[in-house]
């Protein structure tokens, strides 16, 4: 008896040891380099220290753009976009709804992928940041002394604007190509009359250098493929612009198949200048459109939406020499520029190898007419021709490439789940790095710009699954944070990330961090139904229209009660934060509001609507804990029956 | 007497610089106030260290009932400082250029001094006065009237010269740039007199 109670006793150590094992092959497998090294140093920010970088990475799926700090990890801000934003008021708001408005109407939800910051020179110059809507068409304008979004154009003749928000190298442009092709103008029609009939369009926005604002200038109609990606030309090759192309078979059904019989897509070589020049002179056709364009204006914290009636279109064969493909290999994803402009790499996603085009080559093989056939009476040059290199079996599924300051490339590979570092011009492998899982767009800080800061490479990974504490089947999404100064990269950190993060952008934080505004002045608020003094708090009543301008300041609310107000009244709280102090925003929430609250910044004025369903007496507060007396800072709205002879009073303070 | 006469010319003139920079400083900072809140004293005024401090600063002392910093036409010194400092200046120019040019003995500058001195202290006297009226004549409906554990109501004085603890803010009151160019130029005064005294043995 004694003898099996040892025997049984041994058995549960001995499997005790064999899952300890498990366990430590498990995580050595999972490259979890930074037990071993100093890595945690390398991450930690301390308490009251400050990030090197600031990443904006999009929120995908969530509509918005959200604010990391690196090296940490730390999340700073979601800032909105696309999307409507309950905890700041931002599309709920009077003066936010119309950044929202499009040729569908209010459109409160999109899909952001390709955060792109601006530049002078080819380098990254921080005045502002731009991201693409994918599913409705949309390209914002984000400024970075704000942190808000400033400016929203819709594109017309466009689905699934995905190749885009790409700038140039001045920021001259912003360019948003479309993803699926469509009828343009839309039309009723037979979807399988799709070949030859849908069509593409890129779109060229030209942004104002001085006030950022955007305007399209022009849109290319092309052929009607899938355009996936694209990036400016820079330096050597500042003028053109590269898109990638995918089911160029323009199938139109079960496009996993369908579009992927072609061994080789184009990578479409646009010449931007040239086009520009040729609508500078006149040329191209303006064509009716509808398209909303919408601008938050500073002083009156308030946006307008303009909806525009027509679009400047180019057809490629009116400008001979505008536009190649350039033949890529299977379904290229990602279309990279190495920081020289020399380099244009096509991420065929279904390809084992990488393609590397020359800029050089491509001018010559244009010059000496290199060319295998046409496609829609646009060339098609000579592959071999343009060829610069093949990186070789680098992994399987390559995505995207960013580079860095030293001549190395860094190709994310979805479907082997690694990062692979090769050398630019010998297309060597230099280094690879399992990621956690299956990643998709890689980023470095300046990374798509003449100038990067190797310092970083960021995974952004399309996968979560065990990496963080589970919750339940839907779990956050995530990247993995690599430092690459040395010549192996090394995995220092996971972080996860809102909604799907897309590309990303970062820029070294001394660059933006002093221009970062602290309060919006009061002087400066132009807004008409801002109220600076005691004396201006008051209510008006216009018809069923109650418009109350209320002001806000450690800890009340000016006025504080309101009576008069009726059932089937629409209430404005129109209410100025009359603050002039870093931080202290003040919030208003109201029972029953069938929107939001709102957050108002010092100095702004917001509005908040407000359709009082039953008689009582209703109260409202600041939802920010802005002071001491922070929960004493409330009023109540009297709200009388539709047929009340009540006349409209207010007060603060009496007794 | 040249040579003090010129150094008299040149400590009066120094005074000018209270009318370009200020007299007194006092900052406030605590813990949610990394960039502590500050007032710069001019002879003519009081300013906020950034532009909206004085606001912020009146935003808080409403908490415990302090009266708001007062504008330069609530308080007679800001009308009467720039003149008396205007009239020192001319009056130390006249006696340098008289004892430049030998019209006045040595001992007028000294004489500049003590006037100088005295009206100096006078001017400090006021403003300790105004420190105890601003930071103890509070509003009775004051929001938050704190005590000392000694059960007297807790004021608010801020130092006339040095660092307090004041509830949670570190207060630094200290002398700015005028008030240092004023100790530099009333100490050539001194120089120019014993200089003065030297040179007119010299000639005797």
């Amino acid at each position: 008896m004694k003898k099996s109670i040892n025997i049984l006793f041994s058995l549960v150590i001995a499997a005790g040891l064999v899952s300890c094992n498990n366990g430590n092959d498990r995580k050595s497998s999972k490259g979890q380099g930074g037990l071993s090294t100093n890595a945690a140093e390398r991450v930690y920010v301390a308490p009251g220290e400050l990030d090197e970088y600031y990443a904006f990475m999009s929120g995908g799926f969530s509509g918005q753009l959200s604010v990391y700090g690196l090296p940490s990890g730390r999340m700073l801000k979601v800032l909105p976009v696309f999307s409507q934003n309950p905890e700041n008021g931002y599309g709920y708001t009077e003066e936010t709804k119309p950044m929202l408005n499009t040729s569908y109407g209010f459109v409160p939800w999109d899909d952001s992928h390709h955060p792109d910051i601006s530049q002078t020179n080819g380098e990254l110059d921080g005045r502002w940041i731009f991201i693409n809507g994918n599913n409705t068409p949309r390209i914002a304008r984000i400024g970075l002394q704000n942190f808000k979004t400033e400016e929203i154009i819709e594109i017309p003749n466009s689905a699934g604007n995905h190749s885009s928000s790409f700038i140039t190298e001045n920021t001259e442009y912003v360019v948003a190509g479309t993803r699926f092709s469509v009828p343009i103008p839309q039309k009723d029609m037979p979807i399988n009359e799709y070949k030859g009939n849908f069509k593409g369009s890129l779109t060229f926005i030209s942004v104002d250098q001085e006030t950022g604002r955007m305007g399209i200038k022009f849109q290319l109609i092309m052929p009607g493929f899938n355009y996936d990606l694209s990036h400016p030309g820079r330096d050597k090759s500042h003028g053109w612009f590269f898109f990638t192309t995918y089911n160029t078979e323009e199938a139109h059904s079960l496009l996993e198949v369908n579009a992927s019989q072609n061994d080789k897509d184009f990578i479409a070589a646009i010449n931007w200048k040239k086009i520009e020049e040729y609508v500078n002179n006149g040329g191209g056709k303006m064509v009716p459109a509808n398209y909303a364009h919408n601008v938050m204006d500073e002083h009156t914290h308030s946006a307008t939406s303009t909806m525009l009636k027509e679009v400047l279109t180019v057809n490629p064969m009116d400008v001979p020499g505008a536009v190649y493909f350039l033949p890529t290999p299977k379904s290229p994803h990602g279309c990279d520029v190495d920081p020289t402009g020399e380099y244009i790499i096509g991420n065929g996603k279904l390809s084992a190898d990488l393609t590397v085009h020359s800029f050089t080559k491509m001018l010559d093989a244009i010059e000496n007419k290199k060319f295998d056939g046409e496609a829609y009476g646009i060339p098609i040059l000579n592959f071999e021709d343009i060829l610069a290199g093949v990186v070789k079996q680098p992994g399987l599924g390559p995505l995207h490439t960013e580079f860095d300051e030293h001549g190395n490339a860094y190709t994310t590979f979805f479907i082997s789940s690694e990062v692979v570092k090769w050398k630019v011009g010998t297309w060597e492998v230099l280094d690879r790095q399992p990621v956690f899982y299956s990643v998709g767009h890689g980023m470095i800080p300046g990374g798509n710009s003449r100038k990067p800061f190797g310092k970083y490479f960021v995974a952004l990974n399309k996968i979560t699954k065990d990496r963080y504490l589970p919750t339940g089947p839907e779990l956050t999404q995530s990247a993995q944070l690599f430092d690459i100064t040395g010549d192996k990269m090394e995995l220092l950190l996971d972080f996860p990330t809102i909604g799907e993060p897309h590309y990303a952008a970062a820029i070294p934080a001394e660059m933006i961090a002093k221009n970062s505004r602290k309060i919006y002045k009061l002087a400066e608020n132009k807004h008409p139904y801002a109220s600076f003094t005691n004396a201006d708090a008051k209510v008006v009543r216009e018809g069923k229209d109650v418009h109350i301008y209320m002001n806000m300041i450690r800890s009340h609310f000016n006025p504080d009660n309101i009576e008069g107000v009726k059932v089937g009244d629409k209430v404005y709280f129109h209410i100025t934060n009359l603050e002039q102090d870093f931080d202290v925003p003040h919030g208003f929430a109201v029972i029953g509001a069938n929107n939001a609250e709102m957050l108002i910044m010092p100095g702004a004025t917001e509005t908040l609507v407000w359709e009082p369903k039953e008689v009582g007496v209703w109260p409202f507060y600041c939802t920010d804990f802005c002071s001491a007396l922070h929960q004493e800072m409330q009023g109540y709205v009297r709200v009388s029956p539709a047929d009340s002879d009540i006349e409209l009073s207010w007060s603060l303070g009496e007794d | 007497m040249k040579k003090a006469g010129i150094i008299m010319i040149i400590g009066s003139l120094l005074l000018l610089g209270l009318f370009k920079f200020p007299l007194w400083n006092i900052m406030l900072g605590a813990p949610q106030y990394p960039d502590p809140l500050g007032m710069n004293i001019y002879i003519q005024g009081i300013e906020g260290n950034e532009e909206f401090d004085i606001q912020n600063i009146d935003g808080l002392n409403h908490y415990i009932g302090m009266k708001t910093i007062p504008k330069a036409e609530e308080m007679w010194e800001f009308d009467v400082f720039p003149k008396v400092i205007g009239f020192m200046v001319v009056l130390g120019v006249i006696i340098g250029v008289l004892g430049f040019i030998g019209k006045v003995s040595y001992k007028w500058f000294l004489g500049w001094f003590v006037l100088m001195s005295v009206l100096g202290a006078l001017g400090m006297y006021d403003f300790n006065l105004w420190l105890i009226d601003y930071g103890t004549d509070l509003d009775p409906k004051a929001i938050m009237a704190y005590t000392h554990p000694d059960g007297t109501p807790m004021t608010y004085k801020p130092p006339l010269i040095g660092y307090q603890k004041m509830l949670n803010f570190d207060v630094d009151s200290w002398p700015a740039t005028g008030a240092y160019m004023i100790f530099v130029g009333m100490l050539l005064t001194v120089v120019a007199f014993f200089v003065g005294k030297k040179e007119s043995k010299q000639v005797a």
